[in-house]
């Protein structure tokens, strides 16, 4: 056990380097960092000045390692744009984005796992036809459009809600819906096919004889069981949120990490988008060993392989 | 039972009731009963037919502008007439005219990224599944990585910085979308690899890539179609969300994301600029998710999750 954890955990980092090297090299091997800086005016002697203030004129992979080395003190460079630490930035700009996919995820867990079960209780019928056809809409429906739709329907139409910003629990209501509808259909199938799995073995049956209630069946025995795979897709797909913010956050106005990054990929800010790039690709590679390490723990079989 | 010695005229019912019928006929009759690829499959019908025949189906010409002509709504509205079925946009541009077109960009970039996706994750997929050992690893790793990338904040981050168009588009998305691919072809690769089959060809001397091409690959051909279809869908939501977000598809080109994106500041008074082109988007890719789920269950039953 102790063994897997360790070999796990060296991936995981190898994984958010690897992702983030790739990303670094793409970014400043593609642009022009000095007249990202500049703008398109600048003349040569300022660029040249610039190059080599930054230290692009350095071979990429010393540039890079050095990045990475005060990446792993914290320390991002400053924003082309703002000027301030890039690290501040985020910061602030974080706390939003990852409240924002905590809720989605909830949303999408609270909707998806009951919808779920009762659908695995009676197969083919009404409700699990119903469970089917959201799904299926749910993962044709494109985010940006879907969260458009709600603002027409609850801030024009009926206004209920607002449209934009983030200032109060309200401002959370659409972007957590249209976020998290998007994580729902995949949870809802994975414990439908979990639980109409574990409803046909031998345990239940025995259960069953035994004259425990059907509740009792259901919630305590099978559910817990047919809940473990989901546990790791629902990691995922928090991590998949997190991209999805880029969408959402900036149709709702959000202030949030997705939104930096989109704006910081608008105006060439490399060394923020490089950032955001890298820290989501690390929450997804943390939550999804976390999830590994949850699993294991939760089901023995797991532990011993 | 005597009478099989008898060589007698039999009424190929008769033959199909003794030997079951044979595999072709499987295939149609499971088809032809599925109401959910029959749908799906007539609508992509259509798509094709729009982006195959625009020039004659358009009423009028896409980039036409026409600025006395703005905001004229669709003809199930009030104020709407025949000349433009669809409404006209901001510039007075006939919206049907633009939808047929658009249908264009959709299925080329769907159907070439995820071609693209297919050749990386296929040989990845065939490769690792093939050889097991390091290689395994490399390839393992290589899909944790792709996993852990933000597809769309890369996809975003690239194109701003190497300049965005349709072919850019397609190679973008093309080198992010083969995890998919790579995952189900290395599984069943590992399932198929142990079949007495191979091993008769390995005895008898096949090349490893004889091997690979001839023995292996027509196995996978089937879980192949079905994730080329939900890469295609994939493929085509996410060009509509960076065209959407302004660093995809160029206007005046009339992508469809860009058309929700072009209506957005209509949404107080004219949302069916964002409604019809997202009606289309989500259509198509309801319909190419309805055809890859009918396809798995005629063609792979076993894969049903």
């Amino acid at each position: 056990m102790l063994m897997y954890v360790v070999r796990r955990i060296c991936v995981s980092i190898l994984v958010a380097l690897f992702v983030s090297g790739l990303s670094f090299f793409l970014l400043y091997a593609a642009g022009d960092p000095a007249t990202a800086i500049l703008g398109a005016s600048a003349t040569e002697t300022d660029i040249a000045a610039v190059r080599e203030r930054y230290g692009f004129d350095r071979p990429l992979i010393v540039q890079y390692a050095s990045w990475l080395w005060r990446a792993l003190q914290g320390d991002f460079g400053d924003s082309f744009f703002l000027r301030v630490p890039v690290e501040i930035l985020i910061a602030q700009r974080l706390p939003v984005t990852m409240l924002l996919g905590s809720c989605a995820i909830v949303f999408a867990l609270v909707l998806a796992i009951p919808l779920g079960v009762v659908a695995a209780l009676r197969p083919n019928s009404i409700v699990d036809r119903l469970a089917l056809f959201i799904s299926v809409i749910g993962q044709a429906m494109p985010s940006f459009w879907f969260a458009l739709l709600l603002i027409t329907w609850f801030s024009v139409a009926w206004p209920l809600l607002p449209s934009s910003g983030s200032d109060s629990w309200q401002h959370f209501v659409l972007p957590t819906v249209a976020l998290g509808y998007y994580a729902m259909p995949a949870i809802m199938r994975l414990t439908r096919s979990g639980m109409i799995e574990v409803m046909n073995s031998d345990y239940i049956r025995t259960a069953r004889s035994k004259g425990l209630s059907s509740w009792q069946i259901t919630v305590k025995h099978a559910l817990r069981n047919a809940i473990v795979p989901v546990v790791s897709l629902a990691a995922a797909q928090f991590g998949f949120m997190l991209a999805g913010s880029v969408v959402i956050e900036s149709v709702f106005a959000i202030q949030g990490a997705g939104r930096l990054a989109y704006e910081s990929i608008v105006r060439g800010d490399i060394p923020t988008m490089q950032a955001v790039i890298l820290i989501f690709s690390l929450t997804y590679v943390v939550l999804t060993f976390a999830a590994d390490l949850l699993v294991a723990w939760l089901s023995p079989r797991v532990r011993l392989v | 039972m005597t009478n099989l010695a008898v060589p007698t005229i039999v009424d190929p019912r008769v033959i199909e009731e003794v030997v079951g019928p044979s595999p072709l006929r499987i295939l149609i009759r499971r088809s032809v009963g599925h109401v959910g690829l029959i749908v799906g499959a007539t609508i992509i019908l259509i798509a094709v037919a729009m982006a195959l025949f625009s020039p004659w189906l358009a009423p009028a010409d896409p980039y036409v502008q026409n600025l006395s002509a703005r905001f004229i709504p669709p003809v199930y509205m009030e104020a709407g007439s025949w000349t433009h079925p669809l409404g006209t946009d901001h510039l007075g541009r006939d919206y049907l005219s633009r939808i047929i077109y658009g249908a264009r960009i959709s299925l080329v970039v769907g159907l070439c990224a995820a071609m693209i996706s297919a050749v990386i994750g296929v040989t990845l997929g065939v490769v690792a599944g093939y050889f097991g050992g390091w290689v395994d690893s490399v390839v393992t790793f290589l899909i944790t990585a792709r996993l852990a990338t933000p597809v769309i904040l890369v996809a975003l981050a690239v194109a701003a910085v190497i300049g965005s168009s349709a072919e850019m588009l397609i190679l973008i998305l093309g080198l992010l979308l083969w995890d998919r691919f790579a995952i189900v072809m290395r599984s069943s690769t590992q399932q198929i690899r142990t079949i007495d089959f191979v091993e008769a060809a390995r005895v008898q001397g096949c090349s490893v890539p004889w091997i690979l091409i001839s023995e292996i690959m027509p196995n996978l051909l089937n879980a192949f179609i079905v994730i080329l279809t939900l890469e295609i869908a994939h493929a085509i939501i996410l060009e509509a969300a960076l065209s959407f977000l302004g660093l995809g598809v160029r206007p005046p080109l009339p992508s469809w994301g860009l058309m929700v994106s072009e209506g957005r500041e209509s949404i107080l008074f004219d949302s069916w600029l964002i409604t019809i082109p997202g009606v289309f988007l989500f259509l198509l890719v309801l319909a190419i998710n309805l055809l890859g789920d009918g396809l798995r269950d005629v063609l792979a039953p076993d894969q049903r999750s």
